[in-house]
């Protein structure tokens, strides 16, 4: 009989979350019990231990975001898990790693809203809470991913950019893909690419925590280690310390908004499927893109040209390739489980120069493909 | 000794007002840290919102300013990823028994190796004048114009109830005191809370008509009451008294402690 091979797991989609995490080299978990992420606590309560990390369950949502933001300033790599009403009590605490720029991971995985709405069954209904949950104009990067292997592998990547340009990064799984189970092989470490975050290279008297260079990503000295700084949510200049200045405040607002925005490039991940010649092109991302696959090929099946478009990427939105593929076809289909977060962005980058049809459900069933597929073949 | 090595002086002058008794915590603090012998780059100031909250700006440690109420919950996270930084949270008493009074207890009930000292001046001075969770009963706030409906929050009793394993009172009148129960915070193991009574004539003291600051510091020299004295007197008898002394000072073992034998079990599986 053959030996099995270790790296081949069944593995439930937060579990996947949990074990990409560990391989991330995340050292630490701060959560709160909640449907339907519970999970990921639960794996990363067993297995950080085990690699000498640290978990803790916190007394609340919003001292969990707190307590993993602390743990990234001491130098860890740092991540909490939540659902929904969890993601809304985080929003205070995420504005502040936006703000004082510290690198942490924060999934969500989405399940009914408003309020409790529906614990136990998926929507996607955060992807504008995503990116301006928190208050005031801020940097974010928000990933989605559609599988088990790639909950891990995005984990990972979440992880790789929130240390590379200081700020978090929210994953944005949904119930589904949580709570799915898939075969997967697991990449060697190797292959990962890990990234840590930029360390000063000055003394400490010469050390300014939120530099003006020319990268706009200041390097991060962690708490401890000879670089005495202050943190603090308020307006800031590059010293840290809080200001009053309009010029100060200004630079350092512009240069926190534009270090995601200049590195858009190396951040913004879609998949492309039969879009070459494609007539009509759905547009979709999470656990929705599945069905969004299946019905693309059943379409080309059945003779008609019709394409996919899926966003690993959710924020920094790709208005750029939408609008550069939706040019060339007669009507773009946007399905999603919200009534029309996502199609309200591709209406606007396509400047409404296509009709953008809405494939929504808000009802805790997933869209189908055939739902997806009617919407393709219909003849106007 | 050199208060000033200790100092952001190109920070000053701070934002506290005259009167306010801040400051005498601060020099408290500081004299403390100074005859610990501590190396400043091994202690972490964290803060949340409020008058209180501007400390950490003003000393030259690894210093946090975070969100309102939310000092412990950073702090946490901070001590378990370094458990070799001294951990003092400073915090007032809306930050603290209001906004943040779930982290306060359960800071307590989890006997985290972090010290905290709040600053009670029954008021929230920052934002005006408003009623806090220590405003005693009638007394006036901007949003208690008629006089506090409410029951204060006694602090101290809060921390020891919750299983702090070291608690005292103390007020900035009695400055030596204050130094001799931060000292015996920082060096406890385990979840310490120092609560210190502050004047703020600036919102309390002008709003209840309690004069300069001095009057309210001699209002805490006249009123207060050792816990051994108060231990002998009647409910009546301590009727607006401020009892001060060391609450709790107990052996328990620390958050860290438990976790590292977790760690140590989790690792002995194969």
């Amino acid at each position: 009989m053959e030996k099995p091979n270790p790296n081949i797991k069944m593995w439930q989609g937060n579990v996947a979350c949990a074990e990409g995490a560990l391989a991330a080299g995340c050292r630490f978990f701060a959560g709160y019990p909640i449907t339907p992420s519970s999970e990921i606590a639960e794996v990363l309560s067993r297995r950080l231990p085990m690699f000498g990390g640290k978990f803790i369950q916190m007394e609340d949502e919003i001292g969990a975001m707190g307590a993993t933001i602390g743990a990234s300033l001491g130098g860890v790599k740092a991540m909490t898990a939540t659902s929904g009403p969890g993601f809304s009590l985080k929003q205070e605490n995420l504005g502040f790693a936006a703000m004082a720029e510290v690198p942490c991971v924060i999934i969500n995985v989405q399940r009914g809203g408003p309020s409790t709405g529906l614990p136990t069954h998926a929507a996607q209904g955060e992807l504008m809470q995503a990116r301006w949950g928190t208050h005031g104009d801020h940097p974010i990067i928000v990933l989605s991913p559609c599988s088990v292997r790639e909950t891990y592998d995005m984990t990972v990547k979440a992880f790789n950019l929130s240390e590379k340009y200081r700020t978090p990064v929210i994953l944005l799984s949904d119930e589904i893909v949580g709570h799915l189970t898939e075969k997967v092989e697991v990449p060697p470490i190797e292959e990962l690419g890990l990234i840590n975050r930029k360390k000063p290279t000055v003394s400490p008297d010469k050390y300014l925590p939120y530099e003006m260079d020319e990268t706009d990503i200041p390097a991060m000295a962690n708490f401890g280690e000879g670089y005495r700084y202050h943190v603090t949510g308020l307006a800031h200049d590059e010293t840290g310390f809080p200001t009053n200045d309009p010029l100060k405040i200004e630079a350092q607002l512009e240069r926190l908004n534009r270090k995601i925005d200049r590195y858009r490039d190396d951040i913004v991940e879609i998949e492309t499927l039969y879009t070459d010649d494609a007539e009509i092109l759905v547009i979709s991302f999470g656990s929705t893109a599945r069905s969004a696959r299946r019905a693309v090929a059943n379409a080309r099946k059945n003779g008609t040209k019709a394409g996919l478009l899926r966003q690993k990427t959710v924020w920094p939105m790709p208005y750029r390739e939408i609008e550069a593929i939706g040019a060339n076809v007669k009507r773009i289909i946007v399905a999603e489980m919200n009534l029309g977060q996502l199609a309200h962005e591709v209406e606007w980058a396509v400047r409404r120069s296509k009709p953008v049809v809405r494939v929504n459900k808000i009802n805790g069933e997933p869209i189908t493909p055939k739902e997806i597929y009617n919407s393709i073949v219909i003849k106007e | 000794m050199d208060y000033l090595q200790y100092l952001r002086l190109d920070k000053m002058p701070h934002i506290w007002c005259d009167g306010c008794g801040h400051g005498i915590i601060l020099k408290s603090i500081l004299r403390t840290i100074d005859k610990l012998g501590w190396d400043k780059n091994d202690i972490a100031m964290v803060s949340g919102i409020g008058c209180s909250g501007r400390t950490p700006g003003y000393v030259d440690f690894n210093t946090l300013h975070t969100t309102h109420g939310r000092a412990l919950a950073f702090a946490t996270g901070l001590k378990i990823a370094k458990p070799k930084l001294h951990v003092i949270v400073v915090s007032g008493d809306g930050d603290a028994a209001a906004i943040g009074g779930n982290h306060f207890i359960h800071a307590a009930r989890r006997n985290i190796d972090i010290t905290m000292i709040i600053y009670n001046n029954y008021i929230y001075g920052m934002t005006g004048g408003q009623v806090s969770p220590t405003t005693p009963s009638g007394k006036k706030a901007s949003t208690a114009p008629y006089g506090n409906p409410d029951m204060a929050f006694d602090i101290s009793r809060l921390a020891q109830a919750a299983g702090a394993a070291y608690v005292a009172r103390s007020t900035v009148y009695h400055v030596g005191r204050t130094d001799k129960y931060i000292e015996q915070a920082l060096k406890k193991t385990g979840f310490s809370v120092v609560e210190i009574l502050t004047p703020c004539p600036t919102s309390y003291g002008r709003q209840n008509k309690e004069g300069t600051a001095v009057d309210m510091m001699m209002y805490q020299k006249s009123n207060s009451v050792s816990i051994e004295r108060a231990k002998k007197m009647s409910e009546e008898e301590l009727e607006g008294k401020i009892i001060t002394g060391v609450f709790v000072d107990k052996e328990q073992e620390c958050y860290l402690s438990r976790y590292n034998e977790i760690v140590k079990r989790a690792q002995s599986i194969k």
